[in-house]
Formats: C-alpha cells, sequence, structure tokens
C-alpha cells in the first residue's frame, strides 16, 4: 500500500521566553486515500506537525515526506500537491468568496477559466452560491470555514490539510463540515486531520495518532482506541466527599478501568453503558448511597488521555501558535466538551 | 448541504516552473494577483482612502492659513507654491505606513501563514502589496494635485517638469514602502506596526525643508535638515516644480531612492524569509 504521508522521528524546538518542544520525536504514515487524524489538546504538537508537512516551517530534525517527496528539499513540489485549511479561516475579509478562491486558484497557477469554473463549482458545493459575491466580512463562522475550505480545494490537492477544521463552531455549522469532509473522502482525497474531539475523530478518521507534548503515545483505529477504553463514561453525583469515596469503591466494580474522583463526581469508563448502569445503581442502593446526578456519556479527549496517560489533557500554548484556545482548567474544558458535542449529534453512540 | 460527489476532470495546472524565465512569468502572475487583491481591499474600504486623503487637504489648510503667514520663503516665493512639494511627500511618505499596517494584518489573520503553503512565488507577497501601494499613491498624487490647485498652488516650470516632480516623488514613496514593508514584518500585530512606523516618520518629515526652509533651524540641525532623504527630495521637486536649483537636488534625491531600494528590498525579503 502506498504512504501518502510518511513521518519519522520529526523534531521541532520554539525558542523564545520559553523554549517549547512542539515536536519531540513525532512518527507516523498516513495510507493514500483515508483520513488519518492526529488527536490531542492544544500545545501537542498537531498544528506544528502540520505546519512542518505543508513546508510553513523547517523541522529541526527528523524526515517528512508527502507523496514521497521530502518537504524540505523538495517544498515547492510539495506545495502544487497539497491543500491546507483551518481554525484560523485565513481568507481575505475584504474579497467576496468567489474572489478568494479566484485568488487561491490564480496562486496555484491554474488557467483564469478554470479557476472560474471550479469556484462555480465549489461555492455550489459548500451551499455559498447566494454569498459568493458578498465580501467575506459579512459571512458567518462556519460559512467562513466552508470558504477556506473551498479555497483549499481549488487545485484539487491530492492530500488535504485540515487544521482542527471544526474547533469553535456550534453544532449545526460542525455537522455541515462533517459532512463536506465525508464527500470529499469518497471522492479520493487523502485527509490529515487534527482535532481534540474525539467524536470528530471517531467519525471522520480511520487511523489515529494520539499526540502529547509532541509525542505519539498511542496510535490506532478509533475503534481499538475506544475499546482500550470502554465505550462510555458514567459519571455519578454525590452529596460529600464521604459518599463519593464509597461510591469510589462501589463503581470499581462495574468500570473498565480504576474510577476517577473528581470532588464529589465520581467517573468510570464502562463497556456496557445501560448494563452497567443498572448493575451501578443497584450497588449504590444497596449501600444506601443516593446520587445527585447520574449521567452516561460518550468519553472525550480528557478520558482518553486519562486513560493512556493517568493525567488530564492539559493545554498548552503552542510558542502563540494556537493563541485563544488556550484553557485554564482542565476540568471545565471537560465540560464545554460535552456539552458542545451532543447526544443527537453524535453517531458514535449508535455505531458502536 | 450538498455533498454530491463530483466527477472529476482534471484540471490543467501549470507545473512547477522549469528555468529562470518559467519562474520570472509565475512571479510576476503572482504579483500582479496579490497586487489585485490588495487595491480590491482597498476599494472595499473606502472610507480609509478618504481619510487618507482628509488629512494632506487638512495640513495643506493648517500650513496655508494658520502658518503660512509667519514662513517667509527666500526670493519672495508664495508660501503655497513652497509648501506643495513638501505636502506631496509628506502625505505619500505617512501613506507608506499602510504598507506595514497591512502586512503586519496579513500576518496576524493567517493569510501569509496560507500564501507560503501555496506554490507561488516567495517575493509576491512584499512585491504585490508595493505594488499596490504604489497604484494607491498615484491616486493619491492626483487628489492632492487638485486641493493644491484650489489653495492656489501654481506650478511654474510647465507640464513635464510637474511630472518629472511627481515621478520623483512615487519612486521615492515605492522605496518607503520597502522599508515599512520590513516594519510591519517585524511587529507583533498591525497595532504595534502603525505605533512603531510614526517615530521613524517624523523627524524626517518634520525635521526637513518640507514646510519650513531649513535655514530658519538652529545650526546644529541644519546638517542633518538639509541633506536627509525627505528634504533631499522635496527640494527636487521643488526644483522640478516651481523652479530655482534643481539637477544637483534631483541627482541626490535619485541616489537616496536608489540606496534605499538596494538595502530595504533585500532586508524586507529577508524578514519575509526569517519570520514564522
Amino acid at each position: 500500500m502506498t504512504e501518502a504521508i510518511e513521518v519519522q522521528d520529526l523534531k521541532k524546538t520554539f525558542s523564545g521566553k520559553r523554549e517549547v518542544r512542539a515536536l519531540d520525536g513525532v512518527n507516523f504514515a498516513v495510507e493514500e486515500g483515508t483520513v488519518f487524524g492526529l488527536l490531542g489538546p492544544n500545545g501537542a504538537g498537531k498544528t506544528t506537525a502540520v505546519r512542518v508537512l505543508t513546508t510553513i516551517i523547517k523541522p529541526d530534525s527528523g524526515m517528512a515526506r508527502v507523496l514521497g517527496h521530502d518537504v524540505t528539499k523538495e517544498a515547492a513540489l510539495v506545495r502544487s500537491l497539497i491543500g491546507l485549511a483551518g481554525q484560523y479561516a485565513a481568507v481575505d475579509e475584504n474579497l467576496t468568496g468567489r474572489e478568494n478562491i479566484d485568488m487561491v486558484g490564480r496562486l496555484n497557477h491554474l488557467p483564469h477559466k478554470a479557476v472560474a469554473e471550479r469556484a462555480v463549482e465549489l461555492l455550489g458545493q459548500f451551499d455559498l452560491t447566494d454569498a459568493a459575491d458578498r465580501p467575506l466580512k459579512t459571512y458567518s463562522g462556519g460559512m467562513r470555514r466552508r470558504l477556506d475550505l473551498a479555497a483549499a480545494l481549488v487545485a484539487r490537492p491530492t492530500v488535504l490539510f485540515l487544521d482542527e477544521p471544526t474547533t469553535g463552531l456550534d453544532p449545526q455549522s460542525r455537522n455541515d463540515m462533517w459532512e463536506v469532509i465525508e464527500g470529499l473522502v469518497e471522492e479520493g482525497t487523502t485527509v490529515l486531520l487534527t482535532t481534540q474531539y474525539l467524536e470528530e475523530a471517531d467519525r471522520l478518521a480511520s487511523q489515529l495518532a494520539v499526540v502529547d507534548h509532541g509525542r505519539v503515545i498511542a496510535e490506532g483505529t478509533p475503534a481499538t482506541l475506544k475499546a482500550n477504553l470502554g465505550t462510555t463514561v458514567l459519571e455519578v453525583g454525590l452529596h460529600d466527599h464521604d459518599d463519593a469515596s464509597r461510591a469510589n469503591a462501589v463503581l470499581a466494580a462495574v468500570g473498565s478501568h480504576t474510577p476517577n474522583v473528581n470532588g464529589t463526581i465520581v467517573e468510570v469508563t464502562v463497556d456496557n453503558g445501560p448494563q452497567a448502569a443498572m448493575e451501578a445503581l443497584r450497588s449504590l442502593d444497596q449501600q444506601g448511597i443516593v446520587p445527585t446526578a447520574f449521567t452516561l456519556r460518550e468519553p472525550s479527549l480528557d478520558d482518553v488521555f486519562l486513560a493512556l496517560t493517568g493525567r488530564r489533557a492539559e493545554a498548552e500554548v503552542e510558542s502563540g501558535v494556537e493563541p485563544d484556545q488556550s484553557r485554564k482548567t482542565p476540568d471545565t474544558s471537560t465540560d464545554a466538551e460535552s456539552a458542545r458535542v451532543p447526544a443527537e449529534t453524535n453517531p458514535a453512540g449508535g455505531r458502536s | 448541504m450538498t455533498t454530491s460527489s463530483i466527477t472529476v476532470p482534471t484540471l490543467i495546472r501549470a507545473p512547477v516552473a522549469t528555468g529562470a524565465a518559467g519562474r520570472m512569468k509565475w512571479a510576476i502572475a503572482d504579483m500582479l494577483t496579490i497586487t489585485k487583491r490588495n487595491l480590491i481591499a482597498y476599494t472595499r474600504i473606502p472610507e480609509a482612502l478618504f481619510f487618507s486623503t482628509v488629512q494632506p487637504i487638512m495640513f495643506v489648510l493648517l500650513f496655508t492659513y494658520v502658518f503660512g503667514g509667519a514662513i517667509h520663503p527666500p526670493n519672495g516665493i508664495p508660501y503655497v507654491n513652497y509648501l506643495m512639494p513638501g505636502i506631496f511627500v509628506q502625505t505619500v511618505a505617512f501613506g507608506a505606513v499602510s504598507t506595514s499596517v497591512g502586512l503586519a494584518e496579513d500576518l496576524q489573520k493567517g493569510l501569509i501563514e496560507r500564501f507560503r503553503a501555496l506554490p507561488m512565488a516567495r517575493s509576491a507577497v512584499l512585491a504585490g502589496r508595493t505594488s499596490a501601494d504604489l497604484a494607491r499613491n498615484v491616486v493619491v498624487v492626483i487628489i492632492v494635485t487638485a486641493v493644491g490647485f484650489a489653495v492656489g498652488f501654481r506650478p511654474t516650470t510647465g507640464v513635464l517638469p510637474y511630472l518629472g516632480g511627481i515621478g520623483i516623488i512615487l519612486l521615492f514613496a515605492y522605496a518607503l514602502s520597502w522599508g515599512f514593508a520590513f516594519v510591519g514584518l517585524s511587529a507583533s500585530n498591525s497595532e504595534t506596526a502603525q505605533v512603531m512606523s510614526f517615530p521613524i516618520l517624523f523627524p524626517l518629515i518634520f525635521a526637513s525643508g518640507a514646510f519650513v526652509p531649513v535655514s530658519l533651524m538652529p545650526g546644529w540641525l541644519q546638517g542633518f535638515a538639509t541633506y536627509q532623504p525627505v528634504s533631499v527630495v522635496v527640494a527636487a521637486c521643488r526644483g522640478l516644480m516651481i523652479g530655482g536649483p534643481t539637477a544637483t537636488w534631483v541627482i541626490q534625491a535619485l541616489a537616496w531612492t536608489l540606496g534605499f531600494l538596494v538595502v530595504l528590498i533585500p532586508l524586507a525579503v529577508w524578514r519575509y524569509r526569517t519570520r514564522t
């Protein structure tokens, strides 16, 4: 099988006020025609990996190839084969949607007529025909992302890099974006996707690498990663710490991993949600423990991290690369993440 | 959302340029694409162009009617005639700040990052920006000429020397744009770019012969004020527009401009390459 992307022992350190080892010996390979997900918290090194692979920055050491071409030595050739879209919709907001696509097409050295036709096609495909001749200033966040992606596709890249394509989008726009990406994959484009959302990686990627502090800490299909993790998280809220520690002991018997006590909340990953829930309630009842809250939810990136590293995902700002995403406390990010992906927009539950 | 998969006719993409001629052809095409993009942006924010012309109008009115009565140019030249070449140079010099602000904004918004991943010529981002600013300056000098005529500016040398003066101003402004491109690429954001630009411009504009004869300044300042680039360019324009010593100033003005281009273009390009 042919590899569209190959990365070997890639290293990159940013010097500055504080030295940041953004990539600390990263290895992975992406098969042609598949979607590969780089999953990790902010500052894990995902964006840096994408910047190296798209020839924007040079690595300190190691090897990175796109379609067999070295990204440092054959940068010009690599640029003509790839497309890049990301969390910062890098579009000119004074230009209209059509003008933006036209600009990127021209900079890809496509003939004028071909660009104009392709723009019409892409604007239609991405549901932007009505807004095509309006300046981007008037676009919503979701529309900008779609336009950004449309511009990245103007030259029909063989390999597409999507750097957190749905971060900060509302559930509806996120769903739209997912559908668009799925459509691309059907056309045979190889996609490297970075994301902080396990749901997104699970839905789109056929192969995943979990990244932490510039290293790949786990690799596999979403199914294997989730199998290691348990498919569902059971969250039980208790009256006080006393109850919590008693519940902890009880829930250890139902979980596939050791439960995690977080204040008066006990979290445990379980394999069979409903069955485990019944068991948990029965055991709690037998011990006379009355929960204040009882929730079954999909595992989040935080849960993957907890299972893999024994600690929560830490946000670490990556040399100013991901400035507005840094979060102060990991606990609130868990809440925010599970809140942002309501069960109905999440097909993972139905599939597993 | 329509996600109907489409049959894919292969687009004819130009191959990676081979040979110097091919690379040059694409470098020019890319530069024009970026120039067009920047010019479209100027037309979408007409208020920016409006206010950048209001400023020279206010300077003309201020110096003509407020300070002008107290300033007596040599040889009995009417002050407004003495003033206008200075206003031209001051206007395009302040205008060069927009080069630094524009590039800083492109960096901040991630556009330059995106350009780096495209198979375009590396030189196009800077060459396109400075060309667009040159085009904008053409519009600005036409407006300033009109304002000048309205307040009594009367060039005495004829059309060709006048256009020669305008040419020197535009060339000088183009050279300055490259310097401010360097400033913009060195700033962390567009606000900083703007703040960084003015301390460079103020001494050049005001400690010069643009508005006031250098002979009225204290002795220690006269040496700098006579030979610094803004004064030299203003003196060359005065010669070309209203007469007086010309050739020596024109040669010095062209020497400054050429010197700026030789130093500032490589400096800006180097900053663009190293800025990550």
